[in-house]
C-alpha cells in the first residue's frame, strides 16, 4: 500500500495517519488537535488560492496550511469505506 | 487566607464564558511577576472563603510551544496554588483528555468541568462520569457554562473541594509523563467512559458551511458580512458619538464656561480649547468602541472568526501573517483604535505587531471626513469620486506592503495557522455586553493619560506665546510651521496647511476645524478659500500626506499600549511620517515636473 500525504489527498476522502514528519513543536500542536499516527481524517475542503485545507479529525474541524499539511503522511481508506469518523 | 486556583483549559473549550459564570462583574486585568502579558483574575466568595480565580490562556499542550502555552506554564509552574479547574469541551474528550493526565503529572489537586454538556447531548454523546472520577482521581462536573446548567453544583464542590485542599502548594515539575503513555492511557479511558453514535448525520453547522465556505461563494460572502458589520458598527456608533459630541458641547456652553468665567482667559482656554475639547474629541471614540466590540465578539464567539481567516489565509500567508489580521484591516477602515485592540485575536506576539503596524494605514472614518472636504472642495464632481477611491486604493497597498516588509520578522515565528473550526454558535447577550463594556473600559483607562498629555502639548503649541492669534503664525506652532517650512515646501504644502497637520495628530476630526479656526472662515466659505489658494496637484499632496502620516493620538496610546512597549509606537511613527513625506514628494515633484 502506498502512502499519501493529507496535502494530496482529494476533499471527501479519508486516510489513517501513518507518520508524521514534523519538528516536535508541530507535531505536539497536532497532536493535541488530535493528529497522531493511528488516528483516522477526512478532507472536508479546500480554501481558495491554494490556501489552507479543513480536516475533520474525530469530532474535531481543524485548518491547517497545504505546507504543514504535507508533513503528515497517510493511507487512504478503501473507496467503500464509510468515511464518517 | 485567600486562596488561588487556576482556570485551565484549551483554546474554544468555553472557559472565559465559566470565568465569567462564576466570578460575575469584578474581574480585573493584572500583571504578575515573570509574564509579559496581563492575565484576567477575580475574587469570588466561596462560602466562608475568598477564592481567586485566574484565567489562564488556552493551553492545547502543557510542552507546546506557542506564546500563549509558554505563559500558562510558566504561571502553574511558578505561583503558589490550590488547585486548577480544569475545563474540557465534553464532545471533544478523546482529544482533550491528554491535557488532564499531563496536568496531573503537576501533582496539584485538580477538579475538572467538562463543559458543552448541552452540545454533546444534543450529538448523542454520553459520558459516564463516576468512571471518570474514579480513573482520573478527581471531582468531575458535568456542565453547560453558556447555559449556567451545572454551574451552582459546580461551586458548591468548589468550596468542598478547597475546604480538602487549604494549603497552596508549588507544582512539582520534574516529573513529566511520557505522550505515548499518556496516549495509551487516554484510549483506555475513553473506550470505557465515552459514548459516541457510530454515525453522526451532517450538523447545521456542515449545511452553513456549505455555503460560507464555498470554494467561490465564500470570499463574497465574506466581504459582503464585513461590509454589513462595518455598516451596523458605524450606523449605530457614528450617530451615538455625534449625540455624545452635542451633549459634551452642551455641557461646554451651559455649564462649564459659566463656571470657568472667573479665571484668567489663558487657563480659560487651556482647560476648554485644550483639555476639554481635545478629550471630548477623543471621548466620542467611546461608541464606536463599545458597538464595535460589540460586533467582534458576535464574529468572534459564533465561530466565523476561523472561517474567515481560512478564506482570507492564501493572501495574508504570503505576507506573513494570517487571515486574521485581515479581517482587523477592515475593521480599521472604520477607527483605528478598536481594530488595534481587536488583534488580541492573533495569539503569535510578533504577527500582533506586525497586523498593528498595518492598520493605521486603513483610511478611517475621520480621515474620510477630511478627504470628502478637499475633494468636493477642490475636484469636480467627476473626478471626486475617483480620486477619493485612488486613497483606498494607496490605503490598501500602504497597508500590505508594511506587512509584506516586515514578514522576515513575522515568518520566524512560531504560530503556524494550525487551529480548530469551532462549530457555530449563538453567542448569548450578557457575555456579549461584558466583553464590550470590559474593552472600553481598559481604552480609558489605558489610553486616557497619554491623550491627555498629547492634547495638552498641542494646545501649548498653538496658544502659546499667549498674546498670539490662536494657532496663527506668531505660536510656537506658527514658528514650528515655519521652522519646517523646508521639509514641507518641496511637497506643496503651505505654512498654514502643516499647523492643520499639527492639529490632525491629535483626531483627524480636528483637521477642518483647525483650518476654519486658521483661515478665520468655516463651511462653504472654507471650500472656496481652499479651491482659490490649492491647485489639485497642492490638494492630492496633501490629502496624501494626510492619509500616511501617523493616524492619532488615541491610535499611538493604544499602540504602545496593546504592543507593550514604546518601541512599536515610535517605530510606527516613523515608518509612517517617513512613508507619507516620500509619497507626497515624489507625487507632488512627478506631477509638477509632468504638467
Amino acid at each position: 500500500m502506498t502512502t499519501l500525504s493529507l496535502r494530496e489527498l482529494p476533499a471527501g476522502h479519508c486516510g489513517t495517519i501513518v507518520r508524521i514528519d514534523a519538528g516536535i513543536e508541530l507535531s505536539a500542536r497536532m497532536r493535541a488537535l488530535g493528529l497522531l499516527p493511528g488516528r483516522r481524517v477526512k478532507v472536508i475542503r479546500s480554501s481558495p488560492f491554494r490556501g489552507p485545507i479543513q480536516v475533520r479529525a474525530g469530532q474535531t474541524d481543524l485548518i491547517i496550511r497545504r505546507g504543514e499539511a504535507a508533513a503528515i503522511q497517510l493511507l487512504p481508506c478503501k473507496p467503500e469505506v464509510a468515511c464518517s469518523p | 487566607m485567600s486562596k488561588r486556583i487556576a482556570l485551565v483549559g484549551m483554546p474554544n473549550t468555553g472557559k472565559s464564558t465559566l470565568f465569567n459564570r462564576l466570578t460575575g462583574a469584578g474581574a480585573r486585568v493584572g500583571n504578575w511577576p515573570g509574564l509579559t502579558v496581563e492575565l484576567l483574575s477575580a475574587k469570588v466568595l466561596l462560602g466562608d472563603s475568598m477564592l481567586e480565580l485566574v484565567d489562564l490562556p488556552g493551553l492545547h499542550n502543557l510542552h507546546g510551544f506557542s506564546e500563549d502555552e509558554r505563559v500558562a506554564r510558566h504561571f502553574i509552574e511558578t505561583q503558589s496554588l490550590n488547585g486548577m479547574l480544569v475545563v474540557l469541551n465534553t464532545t471533544q474528550l478523546e482529544r482533550q483528555l491528554a491535557l488532564v493526565l499531563q496536568l496531573k503529572s503537576l501533582g496539584l489537586p485538580m477538579l475538572l468541568a467538562l463543559n458543552m454538556a448541552d452540545e454533546a447531548q444534543n450529538r448523542g454523546i454520553r459520558i459516564d462520569v463516576a468512571v471518570l472520577e474514579q480513573r482520573l482521581g478527581m471531582p468531575v462536573r458535568l456542565i453547560s457554562a453558556k447555559l449556567g446548567r451545572g454551574v451552582p453544583e459546580l461551586k458548591q464542590t468548589l468550596g468542598d473541594w478547597l475546604r480538602a485542599h487549604p494549603k497552596p502548594m508549588q507544582a512539582s515539575t520534574g516529573v513529566l509523563a511520557e505522550d505515548d503513555v499518556i496516549e495509551i492511557t487516554v484510549e483506555e479511558l475513553i473506550g470505557k467512559s465515552f459514548h459516541i453514535p457510530i454515525s453522526l448525520s451532517p450538523t447545521r453547522t456542515d449545511r452553513i458551511d456549505h455555503y460560507l465556505l464555498h470554494p467561490w461563494l465564500g470570499i463574497p460572502l465574506f466581504l459582503l458580512l464585513m461590509l454589513g458589520v462595518f455598516q451596523a458598527v458605524y450606523g449605530l456608533g457614528v450617530p451615538l458619538q455625534d449625540g455624545l459630541a452635542w451633549l459634551l458641547g452642551e455641557a461646554r456652553t451651559l455649564w462649564l464656561t459659566p463656571l470657568l468665567a472667573g479665571l484668567p482667559a489663558w487657563a480659560r482656554s487651556f482647560l476648554l480649547e485644550g483639555l476639554y475639547d481635545g478629550v471630548g474629541t477623543v471621548m466620542s471614540f467611546l461608541p464606536i468602541i463599545v458597538v464595535f466590540f460589540l460586533a467582534m465578539a458576535v464574529v468572534e464567539d459564533s465561530g466565523y472568526l476561523a472561517r474567515a481567516a481560512f478564506l482570507m489565509d492564501a493572501l495574508m500567508s504570503r505576507l506573513g501573517l494570517d487571515g486574521r489580521a485581515f479581517v482587523m484591516q477592515l475593521m480599521g477602515f472604520g477607527c483605528n483604535v478598536p481594530a488595534m485592540m481587536g488583534t488580541r485575536v492573533i495569539r503569535s506576539h510578533t504577527q500582533r505587531i506586525a497586523a498593528m503596524m498595518m492598520i493605521p494605514f486603513s483610511l478611517c472614518s475621520a480621515r474620510l471626513q477630511v478627504f470628502l472636504f478637499f475633494t468636493s472642495a477642490v475636484f469636480s464632481p467627476r473626478a471626486a469620486p475617483w480620486v477619493l477611491f485612488s486613497l483606498y486604493v494607496m490605503s490598501f497597498f500602504l497597508a500590505f506592503f508594511t506587512a509584506w516588509m516586515m514578514r522576515g520578522h513575522t515568518r520566524r515565528s512560531v504560530d503556524p495557522l494550525l487551529m480548530e473550526l469551532p462549530p457555530y454558535r449563538l453567542p448569548t447577550l450578557a457575555a456579549l455586553a461584558r466583553q464590550s463594556l470590559r474593552e472600553s473600559g481598559h481604552f480609558l483607562r489605558q489610553a486616557g493619560g497619554f491623550i491627555i498629555l498629547g492634547v495638552a502639548l498641542v494646545w501649548f503649541l498653538t496658544h502659546f506665546p499667549l498674546d498670539a492669534a490662536p494657532a496663527g503664525p506668531a505660536t510656537l506652532a506658527g514658528h514650528l510651521a515655519d521652522w519646517m517650512k523646508p521639509i514641507f515646501t518641496p511637497l506643496g504644502i503651505d505654512q498654514l496647511l502643516s499647523i492643520a497637520l499639527l492639529f490632525g495628530f491629535v483626531a483627524k476630526e480636528v483637521v477642518i476645524g483647525s483650518l476654519a479656526v486658521i483661515y478665520g472662515a468655516g463651511g462653504d466659505q472654507l471650500a472656496g478659500i481652499l479651491a482659490h489658494r490649492l491647485d489639485w496637484v497642492q490638494a492630492y499632496s496633501f490629502m496624501l500626506f494626510t492619509l500616511v502620516y501617523t493616524p492619532c493620538v488615541s491610535a499611538l496610546a493604544t499602540l504602545r499600549r496593546e504592543s507593550g512597549s514604546s518601541r512599536a509606537m515610535w517605530a510606527s511613527i516613523a515608518w509612517s511620517l517617513s512613508l507619507a513625506w516620500v509619497l507626497s514628494f515624489a507625487f507632488y515633484q512627478g506631477a509638477r515636473a509632468l504638467l
